[in-house]
């Protein structure tokens, strides 16, 4: 018996050390953040700046960040949120859909959309496979790395700027799926998330990673030897953010919400490598970014992206959406 | 006074005894039905929630098969690697003898310990594009089968070393003195003896390749078809948002742990069979 | 002659390419930079929280699985009762059971839509929430107290329990002052085990967890996120500490070693 709690008596004597330690003062409110995988240093930044408003004085924050598709389906499947900040509007639709956030979460001028980005082609330092277009994508011997549309709001971005920039090239639809196919043959891994696609291509795997504009800034931020193209075609990323029913119990919620559009935390947004949407932010000579030469959006009809309420159904539905085809093999 | 076992003992003693048999019973069920029996039984059902075709289809979708594939043979493969490699170090630590023989029997048992990630992160930082030996085998088999001869390796060591360690030299030593060659001598007195042991080991350790996550998520990269195990896949099901999918794939893994289990009850069996 | 070096240095490299090369690396790897950063990495809120949860959680499974694992060795062993081998199949089947399995079952059970899903409901959040970690912790680490104290029981058999039987001692004086001695060693051994397994969880947990840093996040779990989001050094520290827990565990475990082994 003294055996037992001499092995035990040490790591009591650490835990309770680290009970100790780690406990900061209690809050008076704590919200649940759960987000996709990228904004997580935005955040790490935006917390803190809300924390120090008068409005967000006593709030402290939880944060969960995974691959997009993944955490809207874990939150459909119990995971607590007073805020979902997502990658794209189908995952919002599908917690709408469960009774989890309220169908006017997008009642706002920005239709519920903090941040936009472009999806781009992360290389190698000094381009050595010379990558610049739509094109070089589908030569043989080039890798390329995207995660998992069925678990990736990134991925489904990439998949729908590629589809869109064929049909931007004056394809035909079943042109651009052809294309599609040819570019899933070069792809070998599909990670699950934006953030671990570019684990996996740092690590050296791939000769191009497609991804969004910022998590390509954070990537050299974090001196992965990369630097990034802009394709003359691709697709305007647009990231919504809801308060979900439990959200809106919380004041201190919805002033949260209401702060993500704020100059300040625009530009924290801008300086995380986002492109901010608040107009004021976006024209300031800072946070210009780059315009690509042929930008359409997820409603862009002329090439024949209706909205993502019928892109997701037929491009990303489990059982029928063309994608399974294209990926199965 | 004996006490012949046909007459029930009436004393206040052994009823509180029997009764006190019953309720430890009943707790120790209850216990085990809440932690394993429903969450089993919730599985087995949520695989076959959509009809017995939607659960033939999940386990034979060529991403599904080609993982459950790849998982037995890796298994296999490691467990009979494990089955010459175990011997032979439980051989050099039982039957040998040299300095620092005590650390290295130590440390067979850290891949028990050490938390699997971290297995798997370490083999990475080592076997993977940032080696220091120039070796890369991130996103191949090879990687895999690093990762799992590493999570393997105490069962058949840990297996043997015991029976080793008492089985009598008398006829081993006979069997020199009347001339035999070593090898001869191992393979047809010692071997025998410590067949069962080794087959348990190898139940064992199979048992564990096929179910193993931790390690093998990391350095294999889970390329669909070519690196990607079950375990991986019923992960990526989950995430998904295809569970019944997961849910039919992990039932196919669970019937493989219940015939492992069955096996290592019969090896133990066949290696008691003197003592009955 | 030769073979006998043969086979020890064929052994030995094994094991330390295997074992001891890549576990030495990541210490390398954690203070190549200096003890400086690599005590900053693992001493922030989010990497002192999980090690604290990690601790946290194995404090109350093992305890849990101590207590029941007796219970149910004794059940096993000194009482015969139908379906007894099927209870001793359920008990070892955590050993061969992928974690990733248990982790998925116990989503289904408690998540929207499960059998149990309602308790969330009602203020139980199980799934997500520290529960459920505990319930899969349990689950994996079930079998090893019962493995080890089986045996034991088998071996001294009943006779002195009888005898104190006869002489009029209550089942828990018997248990108390014959059986438990008896056992205490086993049972020693098992809690070694059940706390080495309980606290490098890592499969089952992933599952349950819901990635909430700072509140479902245990060290494993750490380690990954850490490693994902581009911070190496602090992955590598972490894993450091468990490492260590892992050596000290694999020296618990020379200690307290039956002699027949596992």
């Amino acid at each position: 018996m003294r055996r037992i709690s001499l092995t035990f008596l040490p790591l009591l004597v650490l835990a309770a050390g680290i009970v100790v330690g780690a406990h900061a003062a209690s809050a008076k409110t704590t919200l649940a953040l759960v987000a996709y995988s990228t904004p997580k240093d935005a955040y790490a930044k935006i917390i803190p700046a809300f924390e120090s408003t008068a409005a967000g004085k006593d709030v402290s924050f939880t944060q969960s960040y995974g691959a997009s598709g993944d955490q809207a389906r874990a939150v459909g499947a119990g995971l607590s949120a007073d805020l979902v900040a997502l990658s794209l509007e189908p995952d919002v639709s599908t917690l709408v859909k469960k009774g989890i956030v309220p169908s006017n979460w997008n009642q706002n001028s920005y239709h519920g959309m903090v941040t936009d980005s472009v999806v781009v082609f992360v290389v190698r330092d000094g381009n050595p496979k010379k990558i610049h277009t739509w094109a070089d994508l589908t030569k043989s011997g080039v890798q390329v790395i995207t995660p998992n549309p069925f678990t990736s709001g990134g991925a489904r971005w990439n998949v729908m700027a590629a589809y869109g920039a064929q049909r931007a090239q004056g394809k035909t639809d079943k042109q651009a799926i052809d294309y599609l196919k040819k570019l899933f043959k070069n792809v070998p891994v599909l990670p699950k998330s934006a953030r671990e696609a570019t684990q996996v291509f740092a690590s050296g795997k791939g000769d191009v990673l497609l991804t969004y504009e910022n998590e390509a800034i954070y990537a050299n931020k974090k001196g992965v030897h990369t630097e990034y193209v802009l394709p003359k075609q691709t697709i305007l990323i647009e990231n919504p953010v809801a308060l979900t029913k439990n959200g809106l119990k919380h004041s201190e919620a919805k002033a949260f919400l209401k702060f993500l559009w704020s100059s300040k935390a625009q530009k924290l947004f801008g300086d995380t490598g986002y492109r901010p949407v608040l107009k004021s932010v976006a024209k300031s000579a800072k946070y210009k970014y780059p315009k690509p030469k042929s930008l359409f959006t997820i409603n862009s009809k002329s090439l024949g992206l209706r909205g993502w309420k019928s892109v997701q159904f037929r491009f990303f539905d489990h059982s029928s959406g063309i994608m399974v085809k294209v990926i199965g093999h | 006074m004996a006490t012949n076992p046909a007459v029930p003992v009436s004393r206040p003693g052994a009823v509180a005894n029997r009764a006190g048999g019953a309720l430890a019973r009943g707790i120790a069920v209850g216990y085990l039905s809440v932690v394993v029996l429903v969450p089993l039984a919730a599985l087995i059902w949520a695989s076959r929630a959509d009809g017995a075709a939607t659960f033939w289809d999940e386990i034979t979708k060529p991403e599904a098969a080609a993982a459950l594939k790849l998982t037995l043979v890796a298994a296999l493969v490691v467990a009979a690697f494990n089955a010459f490699t175990g011997t032979a170090i439980a051989w050099v630590l039982v039957r040998d003898s040299f300095k620092g023989q005590g650390m290295f029997n130590a440390v067979i048992d850290l891949p028990f310990a050490l938390p699997t990630i971290v297995a798997g992160l370490v083999l990475l930082e080592l076997y993977g594009p940032n080696s220091p030996f120039g070796v890369d085998l991130a996103f191949q088999r090879a990687g895999l089968i690093m990762a799992l001869l590493f999570v393997t390796l105490p069962f058949v060591v840990r297996a043997v070393q015991p029976v080793l360690l008492e089985l009598d030299r008398d006829m081993e030593e006979a069997a020199e003195s009347l001339g035999a060659r070593r090898l001869a001598v191992f393979r047809r007195i010692v071997f025998p003896n410590l067949l069962p042991a080794i087959l348990s080991g190898v139940a064992l350790a199979f048992a564990r390749a096929v179910g193993e996550f931790g390690a093998v998520v990391l350095i294999s990269g889970n390329v669909p078809f070519k690196t990607e195990v079950s375990s991986v896949y019923i992960s990526g099901q989950i995430e998904s948002d295809n569970p019944t999918g997961a849910a039919a794939v992990s039932v196919v893994l669970l019937a493989i742990s219940l015939a492992v289990l069955l096996a290592i009850g019969a090896f133990r069996h066949w290696r008691t069979r003197h003592d009955r | 002659m030769i073979a006998k070096y043969a086979l020890r240095f064929g052994a030995l490299g094994y094991l330390l390419f295997l074992l001891l090369v890549p576990v030495g690396l990541v210490f390398y790897r954690t203070f190549e930079h200096g003890l400086q950063p690599a005590w900053e990495a693992v001493t922030t809120p989010q990497a002192l929280h999980a090690l604290w949860l990690t601790l946290l959680i194995a404090a109350i499974a093992v305890p849990a699985n101590t207590v029941f694992g007796v219970v149910l060795a004794i059940a096993l062993v000194r009482h015969r009762f139908p379906g007894r081998g099927l209870v001793n199949a359920i008990v070892d089947l955590p050993l061969a059971l992928s974690p990733v399995v248990v982790g998925l079952a116990l989503y289904l059970l408690y998540g929207t839509g499960g059998w149990l899903g309602g308790l969330a409901d009602h203020g139980m959040k199980i799934l997500f929430a520290l529960p459920g970690m505990i319930l899969a912790t349990i689950f994996i680490s079930l079998p090893f107290v019962v493995r080890e104290v089986v045996p034991v029981l088998r071996e001294i058999g009943t006779d002195q329990e009888q005898a104190a039987e006869t002489l009029g001692a209550s089942p828990f004086t018997t248990f108390r002052r014959i059986t438990l001695p008896a056992i205490r060693w086993a049972v020693c051994y098992g809690v070694v085990l059940t706390t080495a397994r309980a606290i490098g969880e890592f499969g089952a947990v992933s599952i349950v967890s819901g990635r909430i840093e700072g509140k479902t996040e245990t060290l494993p779990l750490y380690v990954q996120s850490q490693f994902e989001g581009f911070n190496t050094t602090g992955a590598f520290a972490a894993s450091v500490v468990l490492a260590l827990i892992a050596i000290f565990t694999v020296l618990a475990m020379r200690l307290f070693r039956p002699k027949e082994g596992i």
